[in-house]
C-alpha cells in the first residue's frame, strides 16, 4: 500500500471537511494522508443534496459540473401548516441538487491531485498519544492495524464522530441540538422540477420540516428531520404520513432509504486542543436553521488545513496556536450560524396557528433575507403585530 | 445495555452523537452498544429515525 506510518497532518474522514481540510493543508505543503473507513467515499449519502449557488461558491467552486448536477434549483416553495405558502424566485436562492457520491468523490479526487494521499476502508481506532500528548493515530487498513504518526490530527469525522471526545473536546449532542432524519430518494413522483419544496407544521414535522428536492426527471428525495421535545414520533412515521396523503408522492417508487442525524446548534466555542482539530458535523458547522452542512463542512476542513499548515511551519502546534482556527471560523461563519441558531429558536416556538399568520404576513424575498441571517429586525416588527407573539419577537432582536 | 434490529438500522450513526459516554459504536456490521459502558439513558433510543433500538435487559 501506499501508505507512510509518517505524516505532517492526518485527516480522519473523506466528506466534504475531510477533503477541504486534505486539500488546503496539501496545497499549502504539507504530507497528508485522508483516511475513510467506508469502502466507498460519499456512499451511502446521507443527504438531500440541495446545494445553492452561493454555498458552492464559498466552497471555491465558480463552475457547476454536469458530472454531479442532477437539477438546476430556481428558487423555493415554503408551506405553511394549513397548505398556505410562499414562492422564493429570486437569483440568491439559486442552486441545484447534486449526487453526492460523485460530488464528495469529486472533492475528494482535488484533495488527492492536492498531493494527499487518500485511502479507503481505513479507519481511525483510536489516538496514539505520548505523556498524554496526542502524537498520531492507530488505524485500522482493511485488516491490518497500525500506527501512524503525525504533527496534526484533523478530525472530519462527520455526526459519529468519537475521535474529539477521544482528545478531550465534548461533542456530545442533546436532543434539541440534532435533527433525526429520514429520507427517500423516490422515481416516478410528479413534483416542481424547479423548486425546492419546504412544508413546516408541528402536525407534519415537530421541530423541523419536510423537504422535497427534486433530483431531475420524474425523481425526488423526499425527506424529513424531526427533533425532541416538538417530535411526538419517529421521523419515518412522520414522513410515511406525509407521502401517503400526498398523491403526487403517493403513487412513486424508493430507489434510495436514507437516515441520519443534524447538527441544528451546539455551535462550538473551542475546536482545538494540542495537535488536533475538529471540522465538519463533527464540529456541529452545520446551518441551524435548514441543516445545510455540505459547503459548512467544506470551509471548516479549509480553515483546518490552512491553519494546520501554518502551525507546522512556525513549529508551533500548541492548543493556542491552533486556536486561531477557532478565530477565523467564528469570524468567517460562526457569527452567522449563532444568529441563524437564534432564529431557529424562534421558529421551533411557532404553533401552527402563529405559522399559517405568518404565511400571511412574509413576502418570498422576506424568507430570502432571513435564511442569509441578514435582516431579523422586520421579522420582529410584523411578528410584533400578533400579541401572542411579542414576547417571542422580542428574542429576535 | 442496547439491542440493535439490523433490520431497520440504516447504520447513519446519528445516535452516536447523542451518546455521553460514547458506547455506541458503528462497525461494518452495523451499531453495537458497549454495555460496559452503557447506562441505559435511552437517548439514542428516542433518536433513531426508523426506532431501531431498545433498551435490553441484562
Ligand atoms: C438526511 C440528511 C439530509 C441532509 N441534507 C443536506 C442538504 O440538502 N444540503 C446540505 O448542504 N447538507 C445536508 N445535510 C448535511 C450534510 O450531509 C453534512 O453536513 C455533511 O455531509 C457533513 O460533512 P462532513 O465531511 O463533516 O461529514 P460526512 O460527510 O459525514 O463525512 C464524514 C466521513 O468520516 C468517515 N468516518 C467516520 N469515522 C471515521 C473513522 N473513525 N475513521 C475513518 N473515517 C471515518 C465517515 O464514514 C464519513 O464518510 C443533510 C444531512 C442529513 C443527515
Ligand atoms: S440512529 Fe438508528 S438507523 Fe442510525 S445508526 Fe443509530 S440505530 Fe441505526
Ligand atoms: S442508552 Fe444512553 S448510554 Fe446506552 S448507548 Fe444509548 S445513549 Fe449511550
Amino acid at each position: 500500500m501506499l501508505m507512510k506510518n509518517e505524516y505532517d497532518a492526518v485527516v480522519i474522514g473523506g466528506g466534504p471537511a475531510g477533503s477541504g481540510a486534505a486539500t488546503a493543508a496539501a496545497k499549502n505543503g504539507l504530507r497528508v494522508l485522508m483516511i475513510e473507513k467506508r469502502a466507498e467515499i460519499g456512499s451511502p449519502k446521507r443527504c438531500g443534496e440541495g446545494l445553492s449557488k452561493s454555498a458552492a461558491e464559498r466552497m471555491g467552486i465558480k463552475e457547476s459540473d454536469p458530472a454531479w448536477v442532477c437539477q438546476n434549483i430556481k428558487g423555493a416553495t415554503v408551506y405553511a401548516p394549513n397548505g398556505k405558502f410562499a414562492r422564493v424566485d429570486f437569483p440568491d436562492s439559486e442552486g441545484w441538487v447534486i449526487e453526492r457520491k460523485i460530488f464528495d468523490k469529486n472533492l475528494a479526487r482535488k484533495a488527492a491531485e492536492a498531493g494527499a494521499t487518500v485511502v479507503s476502508k481505513t479507519e481511525a481506532i483510536s489516538l496514539l498519544k505520548e505523556n498524554d500528548k496526542i502524537i498520531g493515530v492507530r488505524i485500522k487498513h482493511q485488516d491490518e492495524e497500525m500506527d501512524v504518526k503525525a504533527k496534526i490530527i484533523i478530525a472530519a469525522d462527520g455526526v459519529e464522530s468519537k475521535i474529539a471526545r477521544e482528545a478531550g473536546i465534548n461533542t456530545t449532542l442533546k436532543h434539541e441540538d440534532i435533527a433525526s432524519a429520514a429520507q427517500y430518494e423516490m422515481a416516478n413522483v410528479d413534483v416542481d422540477q424547479d423548486r425546492l419544496e419546504l412544508y413546516f407544521g408541528n402536525e407534519i414535522a415537530g421541530g423541523g420540516y419536510v423537504w422535497i428536492f427534486p433530483k431531475g426527471g420524474k425523481n425526488a428525495n423526499v425527506g424529513i428531520g424531526v427533533r425532541k421535545p416538538f417530535a411526538k414520533r419517529k421521523a419515518i412515521e412522520y414522513l410515511n404520513d406525509f407521502i401517503n396523503s400526498h398523491e403526487n408522492l403517493k403513487k412513486g417508487s424508493i430507489i434510495e432509504f436514507n437516515t441520519g442525524g443534524v447538527p441544528v446548534g451546539a455551535i462550538m466555542k473551542n475546536m482545538v486542543t494540542d495537535n488536533f482539530i475538529v471540522a465538519g458535523d463533527a464540529a456541529h458547522q452545520v446551518n441551524p436553521i435548514h441543516g445545510g452542512g455540505i459547503s459548512e463542512s467544506y470551509v471548516g476542513g479549509r480553515i483546518a488545513g490552512e491553519i494546520a499548515a501554518e502551525a507546522i511551519k512556525k513549529d508551533n502546534t500548541s492548543k493556542e496556536f491552533l486556536s486561531k482556527y477557532n478565530d477565523i471560523w467564528w469570524n468567517e461563519r460562526g457569527e452567522k450560524l449563532q444568529k441563524i441558531e437564534k432564529l431557529r429558536k424562534v421558529v421551533e416556538s411557532l404553533k401552527d396557528d402563529d405559522l399559517n399568520w405568518l404565511a400571511d404576513h412574509l413576502k418570498g424575498e422576506d424568507l430570502v433575507e432571513l435564511s442569509k441571517a441578514n435582516k431579523f429586525k422586520f421579522l420582529a416588527e410584523i411578528m410584533m403585530k400578533r400579541p401572542s407573539l411579542l414576547l417571542l419577537a422580542r428574542k429576535l432582536i | 445495555m442496547i439491542e440493535v434490529n439490523k433490520n431497520k438500522c440504516l447504520r447513519c450513526g446519528g445516535c452516536i452523537s447523542l451518546c455521553a459516554v460514547s458506547a455506541l459504536m458503528l462497525t461494518e456490521h452495523g451499531i453495537k452498544c458497549d454495555i460496559n459502558k452503557c447506562v441505559n439513558c435511552e437517548a439514542c433510543v428516542r433518536f433513531c429515525p426508523v426506532d431501531a433500538l431498545k433498551i435490553k435487559d441484562e
